[in-house]
């Protein structure tokens, strides 16, 4: 079987449409707090979400817009969630980083490595009320060091259960390189828990379907869980406003404000010794250049790097991305229109 | 004197602990970034990022504190501490008890806290009556830049676990971190007088469980913590314009309970009103309801707490936690009977 590219190009379009539109709406002060969108996650989403079908569960990160809407969610109803509307997926009192859908079994939270015993509790269920039907759970590589994540992992093997753990790994566990704070390699660990464990290119959306087909199927089968290591870019980094992404965007103005208590603090009395500043210092440097090789080429952007694979002829492609833009702009107009009504 | 902001205060005072004890160390996710001046001034040997991993580093920080060290720990928000909670409330909390006061745990966890800039319930969330439910733990809510500045200088003097909660709203560097990041499109309501202010040159240690007034009044007296004492003042400025004269008293904590000051206030005025952002239910308004019984007392008492999971809506949020419009509106009974 192969992946039908031009169904999935649309999903991926449409999520990374309709979370282009959020960000202008947060940038706008429309929607109040964080905003974690999955920008450069959207290879990884539609390769899995699309092995999904009816019965099937979702256990979500803080980042459940783009999953939530390749599921088939209304485009409107999130983003009227995100503003905080009556009409939103949840009336409002969720945002962006507790959606929930009852109907489609997927259900998002704040708390890092959260989705792991929330999909095995799913996958519970699914034993005694669907058998046959599988949860996924998606999570960052930062998440692999949450102790109920890891305990996830050990229950969904000893009990077969039929999970598929995606892990998108940006490389930071919030702010911080993972490398930093990971000891290991992330899919020697894996196996140690006694389940497949399998590297895939997430921005390479078939190479994603294919990985997590195998996977799917395995659950679905009794198989019990597997993991997926998708290595993947996001250019907004953590949360939009992410401090690293903003030096590295505009490095005169935010290192401007920086600049000073730093200069103190570098020479500052009883710290410590030179070296210790220095290496800081390096530390720092290097993950602001981190965040700054982000924005430079986004090489791996998969909503880019499918559509350079469709062969469709300029013409039927434009029109679908047009056909796509008017629906997601619909959405948008029909939200912000709820919101002013309100 | 010098004037700081809440979050410049509890950075300053850090620093200055720091210098004075090499015993000092501090740690939790990304405090490479989130303090990076202290990271470049002290080394990452004692400014370490963490891994996310709450259950692990508070734990840690527990047997270092048992061991020597006094760390001072970060979990970015209460609501996150609940992934910790076996460390806390198990562990943390039991060290001197159960070694008899042989052995102590003299450790600080800083978390942010509160609510009012639209991150939603499960990062919004107050929580103290949870942590000061249980024997062995302070738990410490400071107002102003002076009291965030001075108690966090007590807390870490102290010889026992002391939970220290920087209430979101009153903290620049958490309100640009979590709320606004970086827009100037979005405004909130922060009190002004918690957000900057005087503080000493040299830190000295501001006594646990001691309450403070902020205004004084005979006609009744409202007790909170936090920005709630904020929105109280503000409230009592309207009641003022009224004849209601008010005693705002502001807790500083929740364990150590100042229970003196409540009691004598309220025994002065005759009219007590709990501002609570934590949850109504089984929390302070409920604990200082009894100790004003216990003391034999029976005050006119009302409470203006949060009464259910926060909403992230903005309007059904801003009506959810304590404004000033009901702290007025559940003082009017009383101006009404007298």
């Amino acid at each position: 079987m192969q992946p039908d590219r031009v169904d999935l190009y649309r999903r991926m379009l449409r999520s990374r449409l309709v979370e282009q539109a959020i960000a202008v709406l947060w940038h706008q002060g429309r929607i109040s707090g964080e905003m974690h969108l999955g920008i450069g996650e959207e290879g990884i989403c539609a390769g899995v979400i699309d092995q999904l079908g009816d019965g099937d569960a979702l256990a979500l990160d803080h980042r459940g817009t783009a999953p939530l809407v390749m599921r088939g969610v209304d485009p409107a109803a999130v983003i009227a969630e995100c503003l905080g509307l009556p009409a939103g997926l949840c009336g409002g009192m969720g945002g962006h980083m507790h959606l929930m859908s009852r109907d489609h079994l997927a259900a998002a939270s704040g708390i890092v490595g959260a989705a792991g015993p929330m999909a095995c509790g799913f996958a519970l269920a699914h034993q005694h009320l669907r058998p046959g039907r599988v949860a996924v759970a998606f999570f960052g590589e930062g998440a692999t060091n949450q102790g109920m994540l890891l305990e996830a992992f050990n229950l969904a093997v000893c009990w077969t259960l039929p999970v598929v753990f995606v892990c998108k790994d940006n490389g930071m566990a919030i702010t911080t390189p993972s490398t930093k704070v990971t000891g290991g390699d992330l899919l020697e660990r894996l196996r140690g828990f006694g389940m497949p464990a399998v590297p895939v290119d997430g921005s390479d959306v078939e190479a994603v379907w294919r990985a997590s087909r195998e996977a799917v199927d395995r659950a679905r089968h009794g198989g019990g869980p597997s993991f997926l290591l998708a290595r993947c870019v996001r250019p907004d980094g953590h949360f939009l406003g992410d401090a690293l992404v903003e030096i590295a965007r505009h490095p005169m103005r935010e290192l401007g404000a920086r600049a000073g208590p730093l200069a103190r603090a570098a020479v500052g009395e009883s710290g410590g010794s030179l070296f210790e500043r220095a290496a800081s210092l390096v530390s720092l440097t290097a993950s602001i250049g981190r965040s700054a090789a982000s924005q430079v080429v986004w090489r791996r952007d998969p909503v880019r790097k499918l559509r350079g694979r469709l062969d469709l002829g300029t013409a039927a492609l434009e029109e679908l991305e047009a056909g796509i833009e008017g629906e997601v702009q619909q959405a948008v107009r029909r939200a912000v229109a709820e919101g002013d009504a309100a | 004197m010098r004037t700081l902001t809440y979050a410049e205060a509890i950075e300053d005072a850090l620093a200055q602990a720091m210098a004075a004890d090499e015993r000092v160390v501090t740690f939790g996710e990304d405090v490479h970034g989130l303090r990076m001046n202290l990271y470049t001034r002290f080394g990452e040997a004692r400014v370490r990022p963490a891994p996310i991993s709450e259950a692990a580093f508070v734990g840690a920080a527990v047997g270092a504190a048992m061991a020597g060290l006094r760390p001072v720990v970060e979990v970015m928000m209460v609501d996150f501490l609940a992934v910790a909670a076996d460390a806390v409330f198990n562990h943390a909390a039991k060290v001197e008890g159960f070694s008899g006061g042989r052995w102590t745990a003299p450790m600080v966890i800083r978390c942010g806290c509160g609510g009012g800039y639209g991150d939603g319930g499960q990062h919004q969330q107050a929580l103290w009556a949870w942590l000061a439910h249980v024997p062995g733990l302070k738990v410490v809510v400071p107002s102003t830049p002076a009291d965030a500045g001075g108690l966090l200088t007590a807390a870490i003097a102290d010889d026992g676990p002391v939970v220290f909660m920087e209430h979101k709203l009153l903290a620049d560097d958490w309100r640009g971190y979590l709320g606004s990041g970086g827009r100037d499109t979005v405004a909130y309501d922060v009190p002004t007088a918690g957000r900057e202010g005087e503080v000493p040159e040299r830190w000295e240690a501001t006594p646990l469980g001691e309450a403070v007034i902020r205004r004084a009044g005979d006609d009744l007296v409202i007790v909170g913590v936090g920005v709630g004492i904020h929105r109280g003042a503000e409230a009592a400025a309207v009641l003022a314009e009224g004849g209601c004269e008010a005693t705002v008293l502001d807790l500083r904590g929740v364990r150590p309970l100042d229970r003196e000051a409540i009691v004598e206030h309220a025994r002065r005025t005759g009219r007590v009103l709990v501002v609570d952002e934590d949850y109504r239910d089984f929390g302070l308004s409920g604990e200082i309801a009894a100790l004003l019984l216990e003391a034999g007392i029976g005050p006119a008492y009302a409470r203006v707490c949060v009464d259910d999971t926060l909403p992230f809506a903005h309007d059904a949020e801003r009506r959810a936690l304590p404004n000033v419009e009901r702290i007025v509106a559940a003082v009017q009974p009383w101006l009404a009977a007298t």
